[in-house]
């Protein structure tokens, strides 16, 4: 089982070299004890099988939604034919708040907010995914700096009769119905959510070429302004 | 009924002074009136946005003759047999339930003094602002041999509805290895990637119930929207069916004989079966009629959309030249919300915006293999000018493919839902 003995062996070269790795990720042995959070749902390891979401082994570079049999969302599938891999940056802000990178996810779970518990489960994670020794230099483990949105882009209120108008470019697409057939309704978006997606977007995270484009113009205060105007369309 | 007293009197003082009452049927005692002419992508948003948000302080009509309004946009699915033709008809009930005054009548002509648009019917409508959205028309002579009286035999189906029928109804009768043959247009014109889509479309109807027919194409054009995914397309799905002649091989040196159905590529003559002539372009003739065109088209300011010629008279979508846009439903129906904003503030005082434009435009090429093109645009002193833009790349996988197709739908659902208010 050459798989199994490289897990051992990275296990063993990292906690050798005091208990965490020397690299942007955090401590994979904290990381460990924090993954039974996940491990309800989630398989990881020597014989992992799919369970409730997909097993665990080899994320690090996988296509979101692309594990054979697994058990995934329309929207999964949908953003990993569009280009969503799995890598650092992005699974952090997949953990961080599921439903912001991926709406509509089936993994029920309300995200990590503290940003080293993150890092230590990646860092734990990392070690069932190939490559270990080349992280974090290079795709798919390169690693974000600026994961975290600042939290003054978060407070900002926005003026909603802007986000009205700003809005109807919106509606060429979504359905004011707020309906999701082929494309997802956005009415009732809770506003961090809302900002959170939308700087993904703009930040290139989250894939669909569209949305990239169209956040990809929007300045912090005309993002907030949308916020404030979607949350409370019915 | 006041309104149809209102409307009664004012077609008799209309007629009766010919056209000499300004004011003949202004729809709101001391009300600023907006008239849309045109009930399409721009026209029925625009008369939409301004009832829906000036809240009643704004008097809109709308005047578009026809009753029922066929998209032009996925028409081309309708001939590949995705789509029936009931799902691509819309009525104007929306519109009139959120306060439009809908009109069914032709436009025929503009005094821009009086500020009086006059109705087929009899009568005119006055208005404070004026907003053209009137599509396209054909250039007269564009190909040799074909005129509107020939558009029975050689159709055009370039304006949704009955002519998108007829072209269908000859699809399905050609005989056995038949030769459909397009007279593609030279730019600009509506919907740039809509002629080889119809290609496509027409290549997969064939494929399934006539596999050795033939299309051919002649392009005065050396290169086209989307092409390079358009012609893997074809090679992957219709292999040895499509032969596009570009202007290096003579496309644009083209001739047509209706009563003959032969088409003349470069001075060699073709017997075909079907023939979809689809002339250059020119603005919906009551822009022309208005006085607000320059050459075939009418130049806007990009801010507003309001015309060169005329603060007061504003041209939307395909009709308007503003710059760097393409001409589709997507981009009317953008160009109608900044429109919109800025006529509201300026008959009301509300708020304007600056101006944003987008546009994208999917295409399907065979069943679940859809692909788009689509820009983001901004206003400058000049015209509306691209910011950022993306198109599908070649060789994307089935999956990918697949969820454009199905981004595509969404989208038509989408912006017919924010145009008619349905």
């Amino acid at each position: 089982m050459r798989f199994s003995r490289l897990i051992m062996l990275s296990f063993a070269a990292a906690f050798a070299a005091g208990g965490a790795f020397a690299t942007g990720l955090g401590d994979a042995e904290n990381g460990a004890k924090k993954f039974r959070k996940c491990a309800s749902c989630h398989a990881i390891g020597e014989g992992a099988t799919n369970r409730i979401g997909p097993h665990l082994n080899g994320v690090f570079g996988r296509t979101a939604g692309s594990v054979p049999d697994a058990a995934y969302s329309k929207n999964m599938i949908k953003m990993g034919a569009e280009g969503l891999d799995w890598n650092a940056e992005t699974l952090d802000a997949y953990i961080e708040n599921p439903r912001a990178l991926v709406s509509k996810t089936w993994m029920s779970f309300r995200g990590i907010k503290k940003s080293q518990e993150r890092a230590d489960i990646l860092a734990y994670l990392r070690l069932f995914s190939d490559d270990p020794a080349n992280f974090p230099e290079a795709e798919p483990t390169a690693i974000g700096t600026d994961h975290d949105l600042d939290p003054a882009i978060l407070a900002l209120e926005g003026d909603p009769e802007y986000g009205e108008y700003l809005g109807s470019e919106c509606m060429a697409c979504h359905q004011a119905s707020g309906a999701s057939d082929g494309i997802p309704g956005i009415n009732n978006w809770p506003t961090e959510d809302f900002v959170v997606a939308m700087h993904a977007y703009k930040r290139k995270l989250r894939p669909h070429p569209v949305m990239q484009m169209m956040a990809g113009r929007l300045s912090d205060e005309e993002i907030a302004a949308l916020a404030a105007y979607f949350k409370d369309l019915e | 009924m006041t309104l149809n007293r209102r409307i009664f009197l004012g077609t008799g003082v209309a007629a009766a002074t010919t056209l000499a009452a300004p004011t003949a049927f202004a729809a709101g005692h001391g009300k600023p009136h907006v008239v849309v002419v045109g009930g399409g992508a721009g026209g029925a948003t625009a008369a939409r946005y301004i009832a829906k948000d000036s809240k009643g302080e704004v008097a809109v009509t709308l005047i578009e003759p026809t009753r029922q309004y066929y998209t032009c946009f996925f028409s081309n699915l309708y001939l590949g047999g995705f789509k029936e033709m009931d799902e691509l008809g819309h009525s104007y009930g929306g519109l009139a339930a959120g306060g439009v005054n809908v009109v069914h009548d032709w436009a025929t002509g503009v005094d821009r003094d009086a500020k009086t648009v006059a109705l087929a019917g009899g009568g005119s409508v006055a208005y404070d602002k004026l907003i053209l959205s009137p599509g396209i028309d054909f250039v007269d002579g564009a190909v040799e041999g074909w005129d509107l009286s020939a558009q029975n035999a050689m159709p055009h189906a370039y304006k949704g509805g009955s002519q998108t029928e007829l072209l269908k109804a000859q699809l399905m009768a050609m005989p056995q290895g038949g030769t459909f043959a397009m007279v593609a247009p030279p730019n600009p014109y509506r919907c740039p990637p809509g002629p080889y889509e119809r290609v496509s479309m027409v290549a997969h109807f064939l494929k399934a119930n006539n596999p050795m027919a033939k299309i051919i194409v002649a392009d005065p054009k050396p290169k086209f929207s989307k092409q390079g995914l358009f012609q893997e397309g074809w090679a992957n799905h219709y292999e040895g069916m499509v032969d596009w002649i570009g202007d290096d091989f003579g496309g644009g040196n083209v001739s047509v004989d209706p009563n003959a159905m032969t088409v003349t590529i470069d001075g060699e003559v073709t017997k075909v079966d079907v023939c979809n002539v689809i002339p250059a372009m020119k603005a919906g003739r009551i822009a022309e009629l208005a006085g607000v065109t320059d050459g075939n088209w009418a130049p806007v300011n990009a801010a507003d959309m309001s015309t060169k010629a005329d603060a007061d008279v504003y041209v939307l979508g395909d009709a308007a030249q503003q710059g760097d846009m393409p001409k589709s439903g997507f981009s009317a129906n953008s160009q109608a919300k900044v429109c919109a904003n800025a006529v509201r503030g300026a008959l009301t005082g509300s708020k304007v915006f600056p101006a944003k434009f987008s546009n994208t435009c999917w295409s399907l090429i065979d069943t679940n293999d859809g692909v788009k093109v689509g820009a983001t645009y901004e206003a400058t002193d000049e015209k509306i000018a691209k910011v950022d833009g993306f198109i599908s790349a070649t060789g994307e996988t089935a999956e990918l493919r697949k969820a454009t197709y199905e981004e595509s739908e969404g989208w038509y659902t989408g912006i017919t839902s924010d145009m008619f208010g349905a």
